[in-house]
Order: structure tokens, then sequence, then C-alpha cells
């Protein structure tokens, strides 16, 4: 049981230090990735149900057995043990999608080790119950996702990563701050701690103080998440890493500032929720708006994806503005569904360009006539992300408004309406453009598409295409199966919304009263 | 000293946020460098300065006695101070391996991924 919580951890740990001693052997650092990346999602699984079963939900342990408020504590709740689960899929399926798109001198530079720290970084930002250890987590996270996003110096990563870079330690210096004023203010970072000592704030007392804090977390949490107005670094680096990069910081990276964001506001920052959670909904509805408008205007595959990663954060916060055991369930839901879902379409996009040669939408066509199959796989996760039935995003999108409608806030359920209509009118122009039209003829790309399928082994097709499969399996498994699928959403909002649970599972497991 | 510090990290935040908003990549990278040190100092000043009391316990005591200095503060600077001397460190490489892949540091130039 003690082994169980920095499991996540320490496998991708291990796996990332195994692959760096064999730098030399690229068919060693290949088997340890994915076979690392496979051993992660075990273990995530095996917390899931430990933390499902177990008696009184969450899980907490004493790292160096220094007791709750002095030492470091990793906690798993329902909502941690979910989001790593996810980390894990995602980690798995992208691990094999790269043996088969990363080139040899990306992997010799050190690809595999770089992308399991940074897995190891996303864990650790979910398991952490202390929020300077989940500044560090976030540093490991940035560090590895840095040098992946720039790794093979071509000039739009480059221009692509500074931006990337200077926007994450903005926010980076933002969260210090804030951290140096909260220990100032509370003496103690530890959450469960900070939540007891915060959850005593009468209406009567001066909290001016403690507000300001929040609204410093919100907007430190806010630029990694890319919520309105702080989300242009992301539409000016996502598209320009190769393909799995892509998609690993598509499903996995905002959403830990999604994560950090719900973490902070359901356990700590509960004092004033008429300010805090208000501007939070009004945010989130101008992200969703925003960001689809965004995607509307792009033409290129991966640029319309981006932004539409921006309108999908607006859906996840909504729920915590909103601030009901429902809403939250439905942003756990909503969370879960894409990641799985955003990553897929990404990875689509990488087989797309294999094929066409391009990401430029106008310059593809006629997939549909010469791939069938891809062409379906493309259109399951498309037509999640925009809500269509029997698929998970109906779901999760009927969860949010159903809560919205229950607190009588009409005018974000109307933006949510409204903006899943767009999503579903971009998703069908990526389907018209680079599938349903006649292919262009007599261009450059006609030529290069030649020279790229060519490229592609029988081999290679099945490492491609076997975690698109996956992840559209999971995505109709969670439509399909959204009976259970929300009751274990539902339980996990439930806790959310119930931080004394929290507080207790920390400070009992320190022995502390 | 507390409100000498105050102005001395109001300055260091302004400086920071002032170099950021040039165009040049150096200077970008000098401003990072100054808000992160605005941050350290901020941690140690809010965290309580305490002068001459180090936090151990005294030959035949039992317990600190109360007025000592925080030392928690003091360790999470330093590991804030190892992070950002390994993502400055990065930084300057990038910035360099952008400049040649570009041609120029001038921010403004840098927007071919925007369109």
């Amino acid at each position: 049981m003690t082994l169980l919580l920095p499991l996540p951890l320490l496998i991708p740990m291990l796996t990332a230090i195994i692959t760096l001693l064999a730098y030399r052997s690229r068919r060693v650092q290949r088997w340890v990735s994915v076979s690392g990346a496979a051993a992660l999602l075990a273990a995530a699984l095996w917390l899931l149900t430990e933390v499902w079963h177990a008696e009184r939900g969450i899980q907490a342990m004493q790292i160096g057995n220094w007791p709750a408020p002095y030492g470091i504590t990793l906690v798993a709740d329902l909502f941690s043990a979910i989001m790593v689960t996810l980390a894990g899929i995602i980690g798995l399926a992208v691990a094999l999608y790269s043996l088969a798109s990363i080139d040899p001198a990306r992997e010799a530079f050190g690809y595999h080790p770089l992308y399991h720290f940074l897995l190891m970084g996303v864990c650790g930002a979910f398991l952490t119950g202390d929020l300077f250890n989940l500044y560090v987590w976030f540093e490991v996270m940035l560090m590895a996702s840095f040098v992946l996003l720039a790794l093979g110096g071509e000039r739009g990563q480059m221009e692509g990563a500074i931006k990337y870079v200077t926007l994450n330690l903005m926010s980076s210096v933002l969260f210090l701050t804030a951290l140096g004023l909260l220990y100032g203010l509370a003496g103690t970072l530890n959450m469960a701690d900070l939540a007891r000592k915060f959850s005593g704030l009468a209406p009567a007392q001066p909290t001016g103080l403690v507000t300001t804090l929040a609204i410093l977390f919100l907007v430190a949490f806010g630029i990694k998440a890319a919520v309105f107005p702080l989300f242009f670094w992301l539409p000016a680096s996502y598209h320009t890493p190769p393909v799995a990069v892509s998609a690993v910081f598509a499903g996995l990276l905002t959403k830990v500032g999604v994560y950090a964001l719900i973490r902070v506001f359901t356990l700590i920052f509960v004092h004033e929720p008429g300010f805090t959670h208000t501007l939070i909904l009004i945010i989130a509805g101008l992200t969703m708006v925003t960001g689809v408008l965004g995607a509307v205007a792009q033409s290129e595959f991966r640029r319309v994806l981006s932004f539409h990663i921006v309108s999908q954060i607006g859906y996840m916060i909504m729920g915590l503005g909103l601030f009901t055991p429902l809403a939250l369930a439905s942003s756990v839901f909503y969370i879960a569904h894409h990641i799985i879902v955003k990553t897929n379409l990404f990875l689509v996009s990488g087989v797309v360009n294999r094929l066409g040669g391009t990401f430029e939408l106008k310059k593809l066509g006629g997939l549909y006539q010469t791939q069938p199959g891809l062409a379906m796989l493309f259109l399951i996760p498309a037509l999640s992300l925009a809500g269509l039935p029997p698929l998970s995003g109906f779901f999760a999108k009927l969860g949010l408004v159903q809560a919205g409608l229950a607190q009588g806030e009409y005018a974000i359920v109307t933006a949510a309406l409204g903006v899943s209509l767009l999503t579903l009118f971009s998703m069908m122009k990526i389907w018209n453009e680079a599938f349903w039209k006649t292919p262009v003829v007599s261009d450059q790309s006609t030529v290069n598409s030649e020279h790229a399928s060519q490229s592609v082994s029988g081999g290679q097709w099945v490492l491609l295409l076997a975690p698109i499969v996956l992840l559209a399996a999971t995505t109709l498994a969670i439509g399909l199966g959204a009976g259970p699928a929300f009751a274990l959403a539902l339980r996990a909002g439930e806790q959310l919304m119930n931080p004394a649970l929290y507080i207790e599972a920390v400070l009992r497991a320190s022995g502390m009263p | 000293m507390e409100v000498i510090l105050a102005f001395v990290i109001g300055g260091l935040y302004a400086a920071g946020i002032y170099m950021m908003l040039r165009r040049s990549l150096v200077k970008l990278l000098i401003g990072l460098g100054l808000l992160s040190h605005a941050a350290n100092l901020l941690i140690f000043t809010a965290a309580g300065l305490t002068r001459a009391r180090p936090p151990v316990i005294a030959a035949g005591e039992a317990a600190l006695a109360p007025p000592f200095a925080d030392p928690l503060p003091q360790a999470l600077i330093l590991t804030a101070i190892v992070i950002s001397l390994g993502v400055t460190a990065f930084a300057l490489a990038l910035a360099y391996r952008a400049y040649k892949a570009v041609g120029t540091d001038d921010l403004d130039k840098m927007k071919s991924t925007d369109q």
C-alpha cells in the first residue's frame, strides 16, 4: 500500500534513467520506453481501483515519514487517480505512436528519456498534496516539455519554443510569488493544512488578502491551462514539434493547469465563491467563445485543433465556476473525454500528414476515397469533440448544461451550446477539406504524398494506427458505458466538494488529530 | 529592513517586466532572471525576517525558544534558485539556437508560427 502511491512517479523515473543509460541502442530504448509506459498504465489502474474500493476513499502518504504539515505529502483522491490513469493511457498510446513517427536523430538525442520525465512531472503534479511540491513538479514537467518542443531545432520550433518558454516561465514566477505571500500569510504550504486554516474564515473577517492571493493563483494556473486572455502561447507553439510531441502536450499539459485550478479552488480558496467562482465562470465563457472563433478562422490541421484545446478548457473550468457536485463531476468527465479525444485527433493529423504530405487543409483532399478506415477513425473523435450522442462528449456537455440550468446560469449554458455547434462546424471543415473533397491535383503535395506513402511500411502502419484505434475504442467505451463512467465522475465531484474528507485523510495519515 | 527589501523587490519586478516588454531576445531573458530573483527575495521577506536567531536548539534545552528564523522559506528559495539556474541555462541555449535559426534577435520578427 505504501508503495502504490509513489509508483506512478517511480516507474517513469526508472524508465527515463534506463533509456538514458541505453542511449547507444535505439532498440533497447524503444522497448524500455513502451514497457515503461505500459507499466505506468497498469500502476495507474491499480491505484484507481484501490482508491475506488478503499473504505475512506482518499489515500495519503508522507514521504520520509515526516508528519503532514512539515513533510511532503502524496495524496490520491478519486480525481487524482482518474487523472493519473488518463496520463497512463495517453503515455502508452503516444509511446507506441512515437516508435513509428519520431525520427532516429531525435531518438538519439534523448527523446525517450525526456518523454518519460514529462510523464513523471505530470503524474507528480496530480499526486502531490503540497503546493511548493506542485511547483517543483510543474518545473520538472516544463523542463522536459521545453526540450521536447525544441528538440530538432527547426525554425518554427524555435519560434514556438521561445513563446512557450517565456510565458510558462512567467507563469512559474507568478506561482512562486503567490507561494511566497501565501506562506507569509498562513505559515504552511500543505494543501490540507491550508484548507483547514482557511476554512475557519468567517465572512466578517477581512479576507481581502486571501482573495488577492486566489487571483494570483488563478492567473498563474490560468496561463498554464491556457484560459482567456492568457492562451496566446498555445496556438503559437503546439503545431511546431513532431506530431507525437504535440499529441502528448495537447492531451496532458494544459490539463495539469486545469487540475491545479480545480484542486486549489475546491480545497483552499472557497471562502468567497460569489467573487472568485463567478469570475472563473465569466472566464470560462470567454475562453470557449474566443477559442472556437480562433479555430473557425484557421486552415491548418493542427492549428485548428490547438484553438479547440483553448475552447474546451472553457468547458472544463465552467464546471468549476458553477461549483456544485454535478458541475464538478461533469468537469472531471469532460477532462477525461477531452484528453483522450484531443490526443487522438492530433495522432490522426499525423497520419494525414504522412499520407498527404502537408498539414494545410487546402492542399489535402480525397482521403475518404483512399483511406475510408482512417476517415472513420477521424470521425469518432471529431464527432465526440463536437458532442454528438452516443459519444463521450455528449454526456460531458449534457452534465455541464444540466448543472448550469440547475444553477440558473443561462448565459453560460447558451454559450456552451453555441460553441459546440461551432465546434461541429470546424470539425466538418476538416472533414470536408481533408477527407471528402476531390484531391488537389498537379500540385507539389501530390508528389510529396506519393513519396510519403511509399515510406510508410506495414509495421509502421500498425504502430501508427494501433494507438488511434485504442483511443477511439476508449472514447466509444466511455460514451456507451456512460452510466458507470459518470458514476465514477460523480463520486470524484462529491469528494471535491467535500474538502473535509481530504483534510482528514492527509492529517490522519500523519497521526495528527 | 522589511521596508527596504520591499522597495528592492518592487524595483526588481518592475525592471524585470520592463525588460520582458522589450523586443530583444537577450533583454527578455534578463527580464526573466530579474523576475525570478524578485520572487525569491519575496519569499524570503514575506516569511518574516528574524536576525541572529538560528533555529538550533541550545545545549540543555528541550525545545526552540520562540523568536527564531524559519528555515523552511530558505529551503524553498534554495530549491527555486536551483530550478531557475537550470531554466536560465536552457533559455540561453534556446535563445542562441533561435537566433541562429531565425537570423535575428528581434522578437517582432518571430511570428511565422502565428499565421
